[in-house]
């Protein structure tokens, strides 16, 4: 009776379960070497990336040229680093995780935009006694 | 003029005329299909960018006498005994839309907006996730073996299987090339599922995973520069065509759509890509599919089976994903849930999205959600692969 329902066309059933494990290993190794591809890539950009931090910070200051004063505002953003990409890290001032979730989920429906486009560097609760 | 003759003529030449000859009561089931599939994309919400519009090419060419489309013209055209230039001339509205199908070209501009509209950021800040992307392809084999055992020929098998890919577009453009005849209910099958993933996927999560697996808070991954971003396209265009070459116009057209998108040069390009040019294919493809639909082919024991293999092929899918998954969470010593594994089946964002949603039920605190995104733009390369693969085997 299984013959009945066994019927197999043009392709064996032994050749079919081996095309079926074979493709399933191709993929597999298919995307392991571009996983690896990718790690090699984003360590050779990484230490690209240190490096030219290094060099710059290497370059002695320039002592002829006359430096513009900064504002506390232009220094303070100075030292916060940079937005991170789309997988960054948030800081969170007394926020719990929850609901610092819920108002990044609410900042991206207002601006119709997909979560992993914002940015959102830092979050802040502003208390009664801090507003101006 | 013979007014009742003239009637008897219109009466007979209608329609609905048409539905009392032989096979007419198979017309009335497909146009009773086609609603129930329009209910679903419109009052469901069932995937309705497309399932409106297949939906809606099913009921177009079930209508008796529309001749928008020619089931026995594409098999003269397979046949090799025209070519698409006859269809030009000869074929309806339907036909020549269909021509964009039957040369994979829709498939192929649907991918460009699929990867304007695509971050995979979270792929490169932990490639790992590609490796659960591989492992959702599963089920793409494993129905394919099963199509083979219930007597489909390889060709068919493999395109009944790549429903597993939990991708449309690469489903109809392999379908195309190797089983065209199945087109009709595999892209019904595939595009269906694929809106059924919120109710198909959880049980299969929660029956493999533990609470303690699923309520594991991943950390934030690394911070991914511009310049690797802008690389990614060109590397993985080049590599993945040059491992498996039939990929090309899939895995060409994803990582040209992502290039647009992430230059930041080509703005009004990828923004074309991920609107108008989308909308645009996505018209044509839905009502050109739909049309394929037509009622001799479509009520058949074989729909039957493909709606069945298509549910398995899913099902494995994400069995596949969170296998791995669960390697992963205990080679990394409980850092990866392995709930994201089973967002490697390649419906964006769907999938990832099941994988938030089940790990908040298990830990309120937790947020899946980009960490899913990484396998699931890789669950989109990797049925590019398995397609290509089942292509260099079948085509």
């Amino acid at each position: 009776m299984l013959s009945t329902v066994f019927l197999a066309a043009d392709i064996s059933i032994p050749d079919a379960g081996i095309a079926a494990v074979l493709g399933y290993i191709v993929v597999f190794i298919g995307l392991a070497l571009l996983m690896f591809v990718i790690i090699l890539m984003g360590k050779i950009m990484t230490a690209r990336s240190l490096r030219s931090q290094t060099d710059a910070a290497g370059v002695p200051a320039q002592p002829d040229v006359p430096k513009e004063p900064q504002t506390a505002e232009a220094s303070s953003a100075a030292q916060i680093p940079a937005a991170p990409g789309s997988a960054g890290q948030v800081k969170l001032y007394d926020v719990p995780d929850r609901e610092a979730a819920m108002i990044m989920a609410i900042v991206a429906d207002k601006m119709g935009k997909p979560l992993n486009e914002l940015r959102f560097k830092s979050i802040k609760e502003v208390k009664e006694d801090e507003k101006v | 003029m013979d007014i009742l003759a003239t009637l008897s003529k219109l009466i007979n030449d209608s329609g609905f005329a048409a539905f009392f000859t032989e096979g007419g009561w198979k017309s009335i089931i497909m146009i009773l299909l086609a609603c129930v599939l329009l209910y679903l994309g419109i009052a469901k919400k069932f995937e309705p960018l497309l399932l409106v519009g297949i939906a809606f090419g099913m009921l177009l060419t079930n209508l008796p006498g529309g001749n928008l489309y020619h089931m026995e013209m594409w098999d003269s055209f397979i046949a090799g005994e025209i070519g698409f230039g006859d269809i030009a001339h000869d074929g309806g509205l339907l036909d020549i839309l269909y021509i964009g199908v039957k040369a994979g070209v829709y498939p192929s501009l649907i991918f460009i907006g699929i990867g304007a509209m695509t971050d995979f950021g979270p792929l490169l800040a932990d490639p790992k996730s590609l490796l659960l992307g591989a492992a959702a392809q599963l089920g793409v084999f494993l129905a394919f073996f099963g199509a083979v055992c219930l007597g489909f020929t390889g060709a068919e098998a493999a395109s009944i299987g790549i429903i597993g890919g939990a991708d449309g577009p690469t489903a109809i453009y392999l379908t195309t090339q190797l089983a065209p005849h199945l087109l009709g209910p595999i892209a019904i099958a595939a595009y269906s599922y694929m809106a059924l993933i919120p109710l198909i996927q959880p049980p299969l999560m929660r029956l493999l995973t533990t609470p303690k697996e699923r309520a594991v808070k991943m950390e934030q991954t690394r911070v991914v520069s511009k310049k690797e971003k802008i690389l990614f396209p060109i590397v993985v265009a080049a590599f993945v065509i040059l491992l498996v070459p039939s990929t090309a116009p899939l895995i060409g057209c994803l990582m040209f759509g992502n290039l647009l998108r992430e230059t930041g040069v080509t703005d009004r390009l990828s923004d074309t890509a991920q609107n108008a040019l989308m909308n645009i294919v996505t018209l044509f493809l839905g009502i050109s599919v739909g049309a394929t639909t037509v009622a001799s082919r479509f009520l058949s024991l074989e729909t039957i089976k493909i709606v069945v293999l298509g549910l398995i092929a899913f099902a494995f899918s994400t069995v596949g994903g969170l296998l791995i998954g669960k390697v992963m969470y205990k080679l990394s010593g409980g850092k990866i849930n392995p709930l994201i594994g089973s967002a490697g089946v390649s419906a964006v964002p769907m999938a990832a999205r099941v994988s938030q949603v089940e790990g908040q039920k298990a830990n309120p605190g937790n947020f899946l959600l980009m960490h899913a995104m990484g396998p699931n733009v890789a669950g989109v390369i990797g049925s590019a692969i398995a397609a290509g693969f089942l292509l260099a085997v079948f085509g």
